[in-house]
């Protein structure tokens, strides 16, 4: 399989990382050069198998669910690009 | 008074014990080294005041009886590592000047035993690479240079590998007594054959990922550097516990995995598996690996043939896996909470602006990949099989350990350090492949180590893989060291 222009184009925007007009035939080329080099999965029969969901067989350890850390609103909002009283301040996103 | 930046971790130890000099002398001689290393662009981030106070401290304990484990041992931190009140990036832009308030487990464990921090180590960016080109600080140079025919040293700068090339660099130049780093594709094995190094990727759940920068979660693993087996083995029993921060971290106790080292390996069973031997692969390479198996045999093993049929998928299926993960975990750079802001007009906006300037071109690369993989309609076709592929690989594995083979002895990589430039132009793949043989122990979760076995022709260093079986790194620094006993180490001749 291979990625055309449009494709590019709409996973970027899905990644959320704009991509210059300029630099999505280079884009392109990369992606493309990737995904011929993973196609060679697709000579191999898994029709039978299962995928592979834990790699250690273990049961995953469940905690209590109660609250283990808090009240530290100063820590939490200390390295926003814009904060104001240990609120995050962003874009208006509801008109 | 001897170059105290000379001495191994065991070493260190035994003459602090005796008082010989103090933490605090052991800090200054690797401060004293580093500053007269910037060249390499081994540290992104020096912490001298932190490294003094910590040594002064570690005095002080051990002047009341306490000694740690790591009792004023001064270490470098990869900076995919969070540090408290220290700036951490993962080497990214889109981090900016991040100062976590938090520490991560594995280096809160590593401060517990009484070890200082020096500072943090150069990476590629989000661990994505293999020749620690893609940092935002720029390449690390590493401290082996090649040799020419005629004999003189040719000046052309290499890269000490990837991702964890800061670390790698650093442990080999002396300018920390060993080194963090993390290993999700190869990160830890690959540079430590490049450098002459001892690199441990532990098993999948051996030491918690609390606290380091997602990579991709279900192959990132932490693990120590150094410049010995022994020192190795006793890194990580500091690196290792059982974490409830970290619901991965496995709840098995942890050995004692010094007392490992020197144990006979009479009667261990070596697998050696015919599918490592690749197209194109230097003869040195295949020489150093048949010397390999000559001093394991040596030393009492048993040499057996096996075969891992499915090891050619492993790199083609990481690709979709890593990517896969990657672009999930990276998708929390947004430029709101922390790092980075570019403004836009809207938030998608300031979204696509922020994550353009901050992710570096393979960063974008492998979010997209993995993007692309994930999204609708394709999900099937590259996530799931590749999800199939990676059972089909551990499988071969638990084969040839339910046969009885103890550890899988292969090359380290398929070449020695190349320079800095040389793979990093046009075709991504190219680099993918330098972690052909060191891939397939991620996607298995198995614990691998990296020993040197010897030098090319070019005077590089080359390194030998031990892949063991799951939670039993007490077989790899066993068989380790008989390998470090034959090769003997090998130490750059200084230059910078």
């Amino acid at each position: 399989m291979s990625v055309d222009r449009s494709t590019v184009l709409r996973v970027a925007h899905l990644a959320r990382i704009r991509v210059a007009d300029a630099e999505v035939d280079k884009l392109q080329g990369e992606l493309n050069s990737i995904l011929g080099f993973v196609d060679e999965l697709s000579g191999l029969d898994v029709a039978d198998v299962e995928p592979l969901t834990s790699i250690v067989p273990i049961a995953m350890k469940k905690r209590a669910d109660v609250v283990t850390d808090g009240d530290i609103p100063k820590k939490v909002t200390q390295n926003a690009p814009l904060a104001e009283d240990d609120y995050f301040v962003v874009p208006k996103v509801v008109e | 008074m001897t170059d105290l930046t000379a001495l191994t971790i065991a070493e260190a130890r035994d003459a602090l014990a005796k008082k010989d000099f103090t933490a605090l002398d052991l800090t200054e001689a690797y401060l004293s080294a580093m500053e007269k290393a910037r060249s390499l662009g081994a540290y992104v981030l020096e912490t001298p005041e932190q490294a003094r106070a910590m040594a002064a401290a570690s005095d002080a304990r051990r002047a009341k009886g306490e000694v740690g484990a790591l009792e004023g041992i001064p270490l470098g931190v990869k900076d995919l590592y969070c540090t408290e009140g220290v700036r951490t990036t993962a080497c990214s832009r889109i981090l900016d000047e991040f100062t976590p308030p938090y520490e991560s487990t594995v280096t809160a464990n590593l401060w517990a035993d009484g070890a200082v921090l020096l500072g943090k180590l150069n990476c590629d960016e989000f661990a994505m690479g293999s020749s620690n080109e893609t940092s935002r600080f720029g390449p690390v140079t590493n401290p082996w240079r090649r040799r020419a025919a005629d004999g003189s040293i040719d000046p052309t700068p290499l890269v000490p590998g990837g991702s964890s090339g800061g670390s790698a660099a650093a442990v080999a130049a002396h300018l920390c007594a060993a080194a963090t780093g993390t290993d999700t594709g190869g990160s830890i094995r690959q540079p430590a054959a490049f450098t002459g190094t001892v690199g441990i990727k532990p098993t999948y759940g051996r030491c918690s990922r609390w606290g380091i920068v997602a990579f991709a979660s279900s192959l990132d693993q932490a693990g120590p550097f150094a410049r010995t087996v022994r020192d190795a083995a006793i890194l990580l029993k500091s690196f290792a516990s059982v974490d409830p921060k970290d619901t991965t971290s496995v709840d098995l106790p942890v050995p004692d995995y010094e007392a490992s080292v020197g144990r006979s390996i009479k009667g261990k069973v070596i697998g050696i598996p015919k599918e490592y031997r690749v197209d194109g692969m230097p003869a040195e390479i295949e020489a150093l690996w048949q010397e390999g198996i000559a001093w394991l045999k040596a030393a009492g093993a048993e040499i057996r043939e096996i075969s891992l049929p499915h090891t050619k998928y492993a790199l083609p299926a990481y690709y979709i896996v890593a990517p896969a993960e990657a672009s999930s975990n990276l998708a929390r750079y947004d430029g709101i909470r922390y790092g980075l802001r570019v403004p836009g007009d809207d938030i998608t906006d300031t979204y696509e602006l922020t994550r353009a300037a901050g992710f570096g071109a393979e960063v974008r690369r492998r979010v997209m990949i993995g993007t692309y993989v994930l999204s609708a309609g394709y999900y099937d076709a590259y996530y799931v099989r590749a999800q199939k592929v990676r059972t089909l690989i551990k499988r071969d594995f638990d084969l040839a350990f339910a046969a009885g083979v103890d550890a899988v002895l292969t090359p380290a990589t398929p070449s020695s350090a190349f320079g800095i430039g040389e793979k990093s132009g046009g075709d991504p793949v190219e680099m993918y492949l330098n972690d052909i043989f060191t891939v397939t122990v991620n996607m298995a979760g198995l614990p691998g180590m990296v020993v040197p076995g010897g030098l090319d022709a070019k005077g590089l260093p080359l390194g030998l893989q031990l892949i063991g079986r799951p939670f039993e790194e007490e077989t790899l620094f066993q068989v380790g060291e008989v390998i470090e006993q034959a090769a003997g180490r090998f130490v750059p001749a200084k230059w910078w």
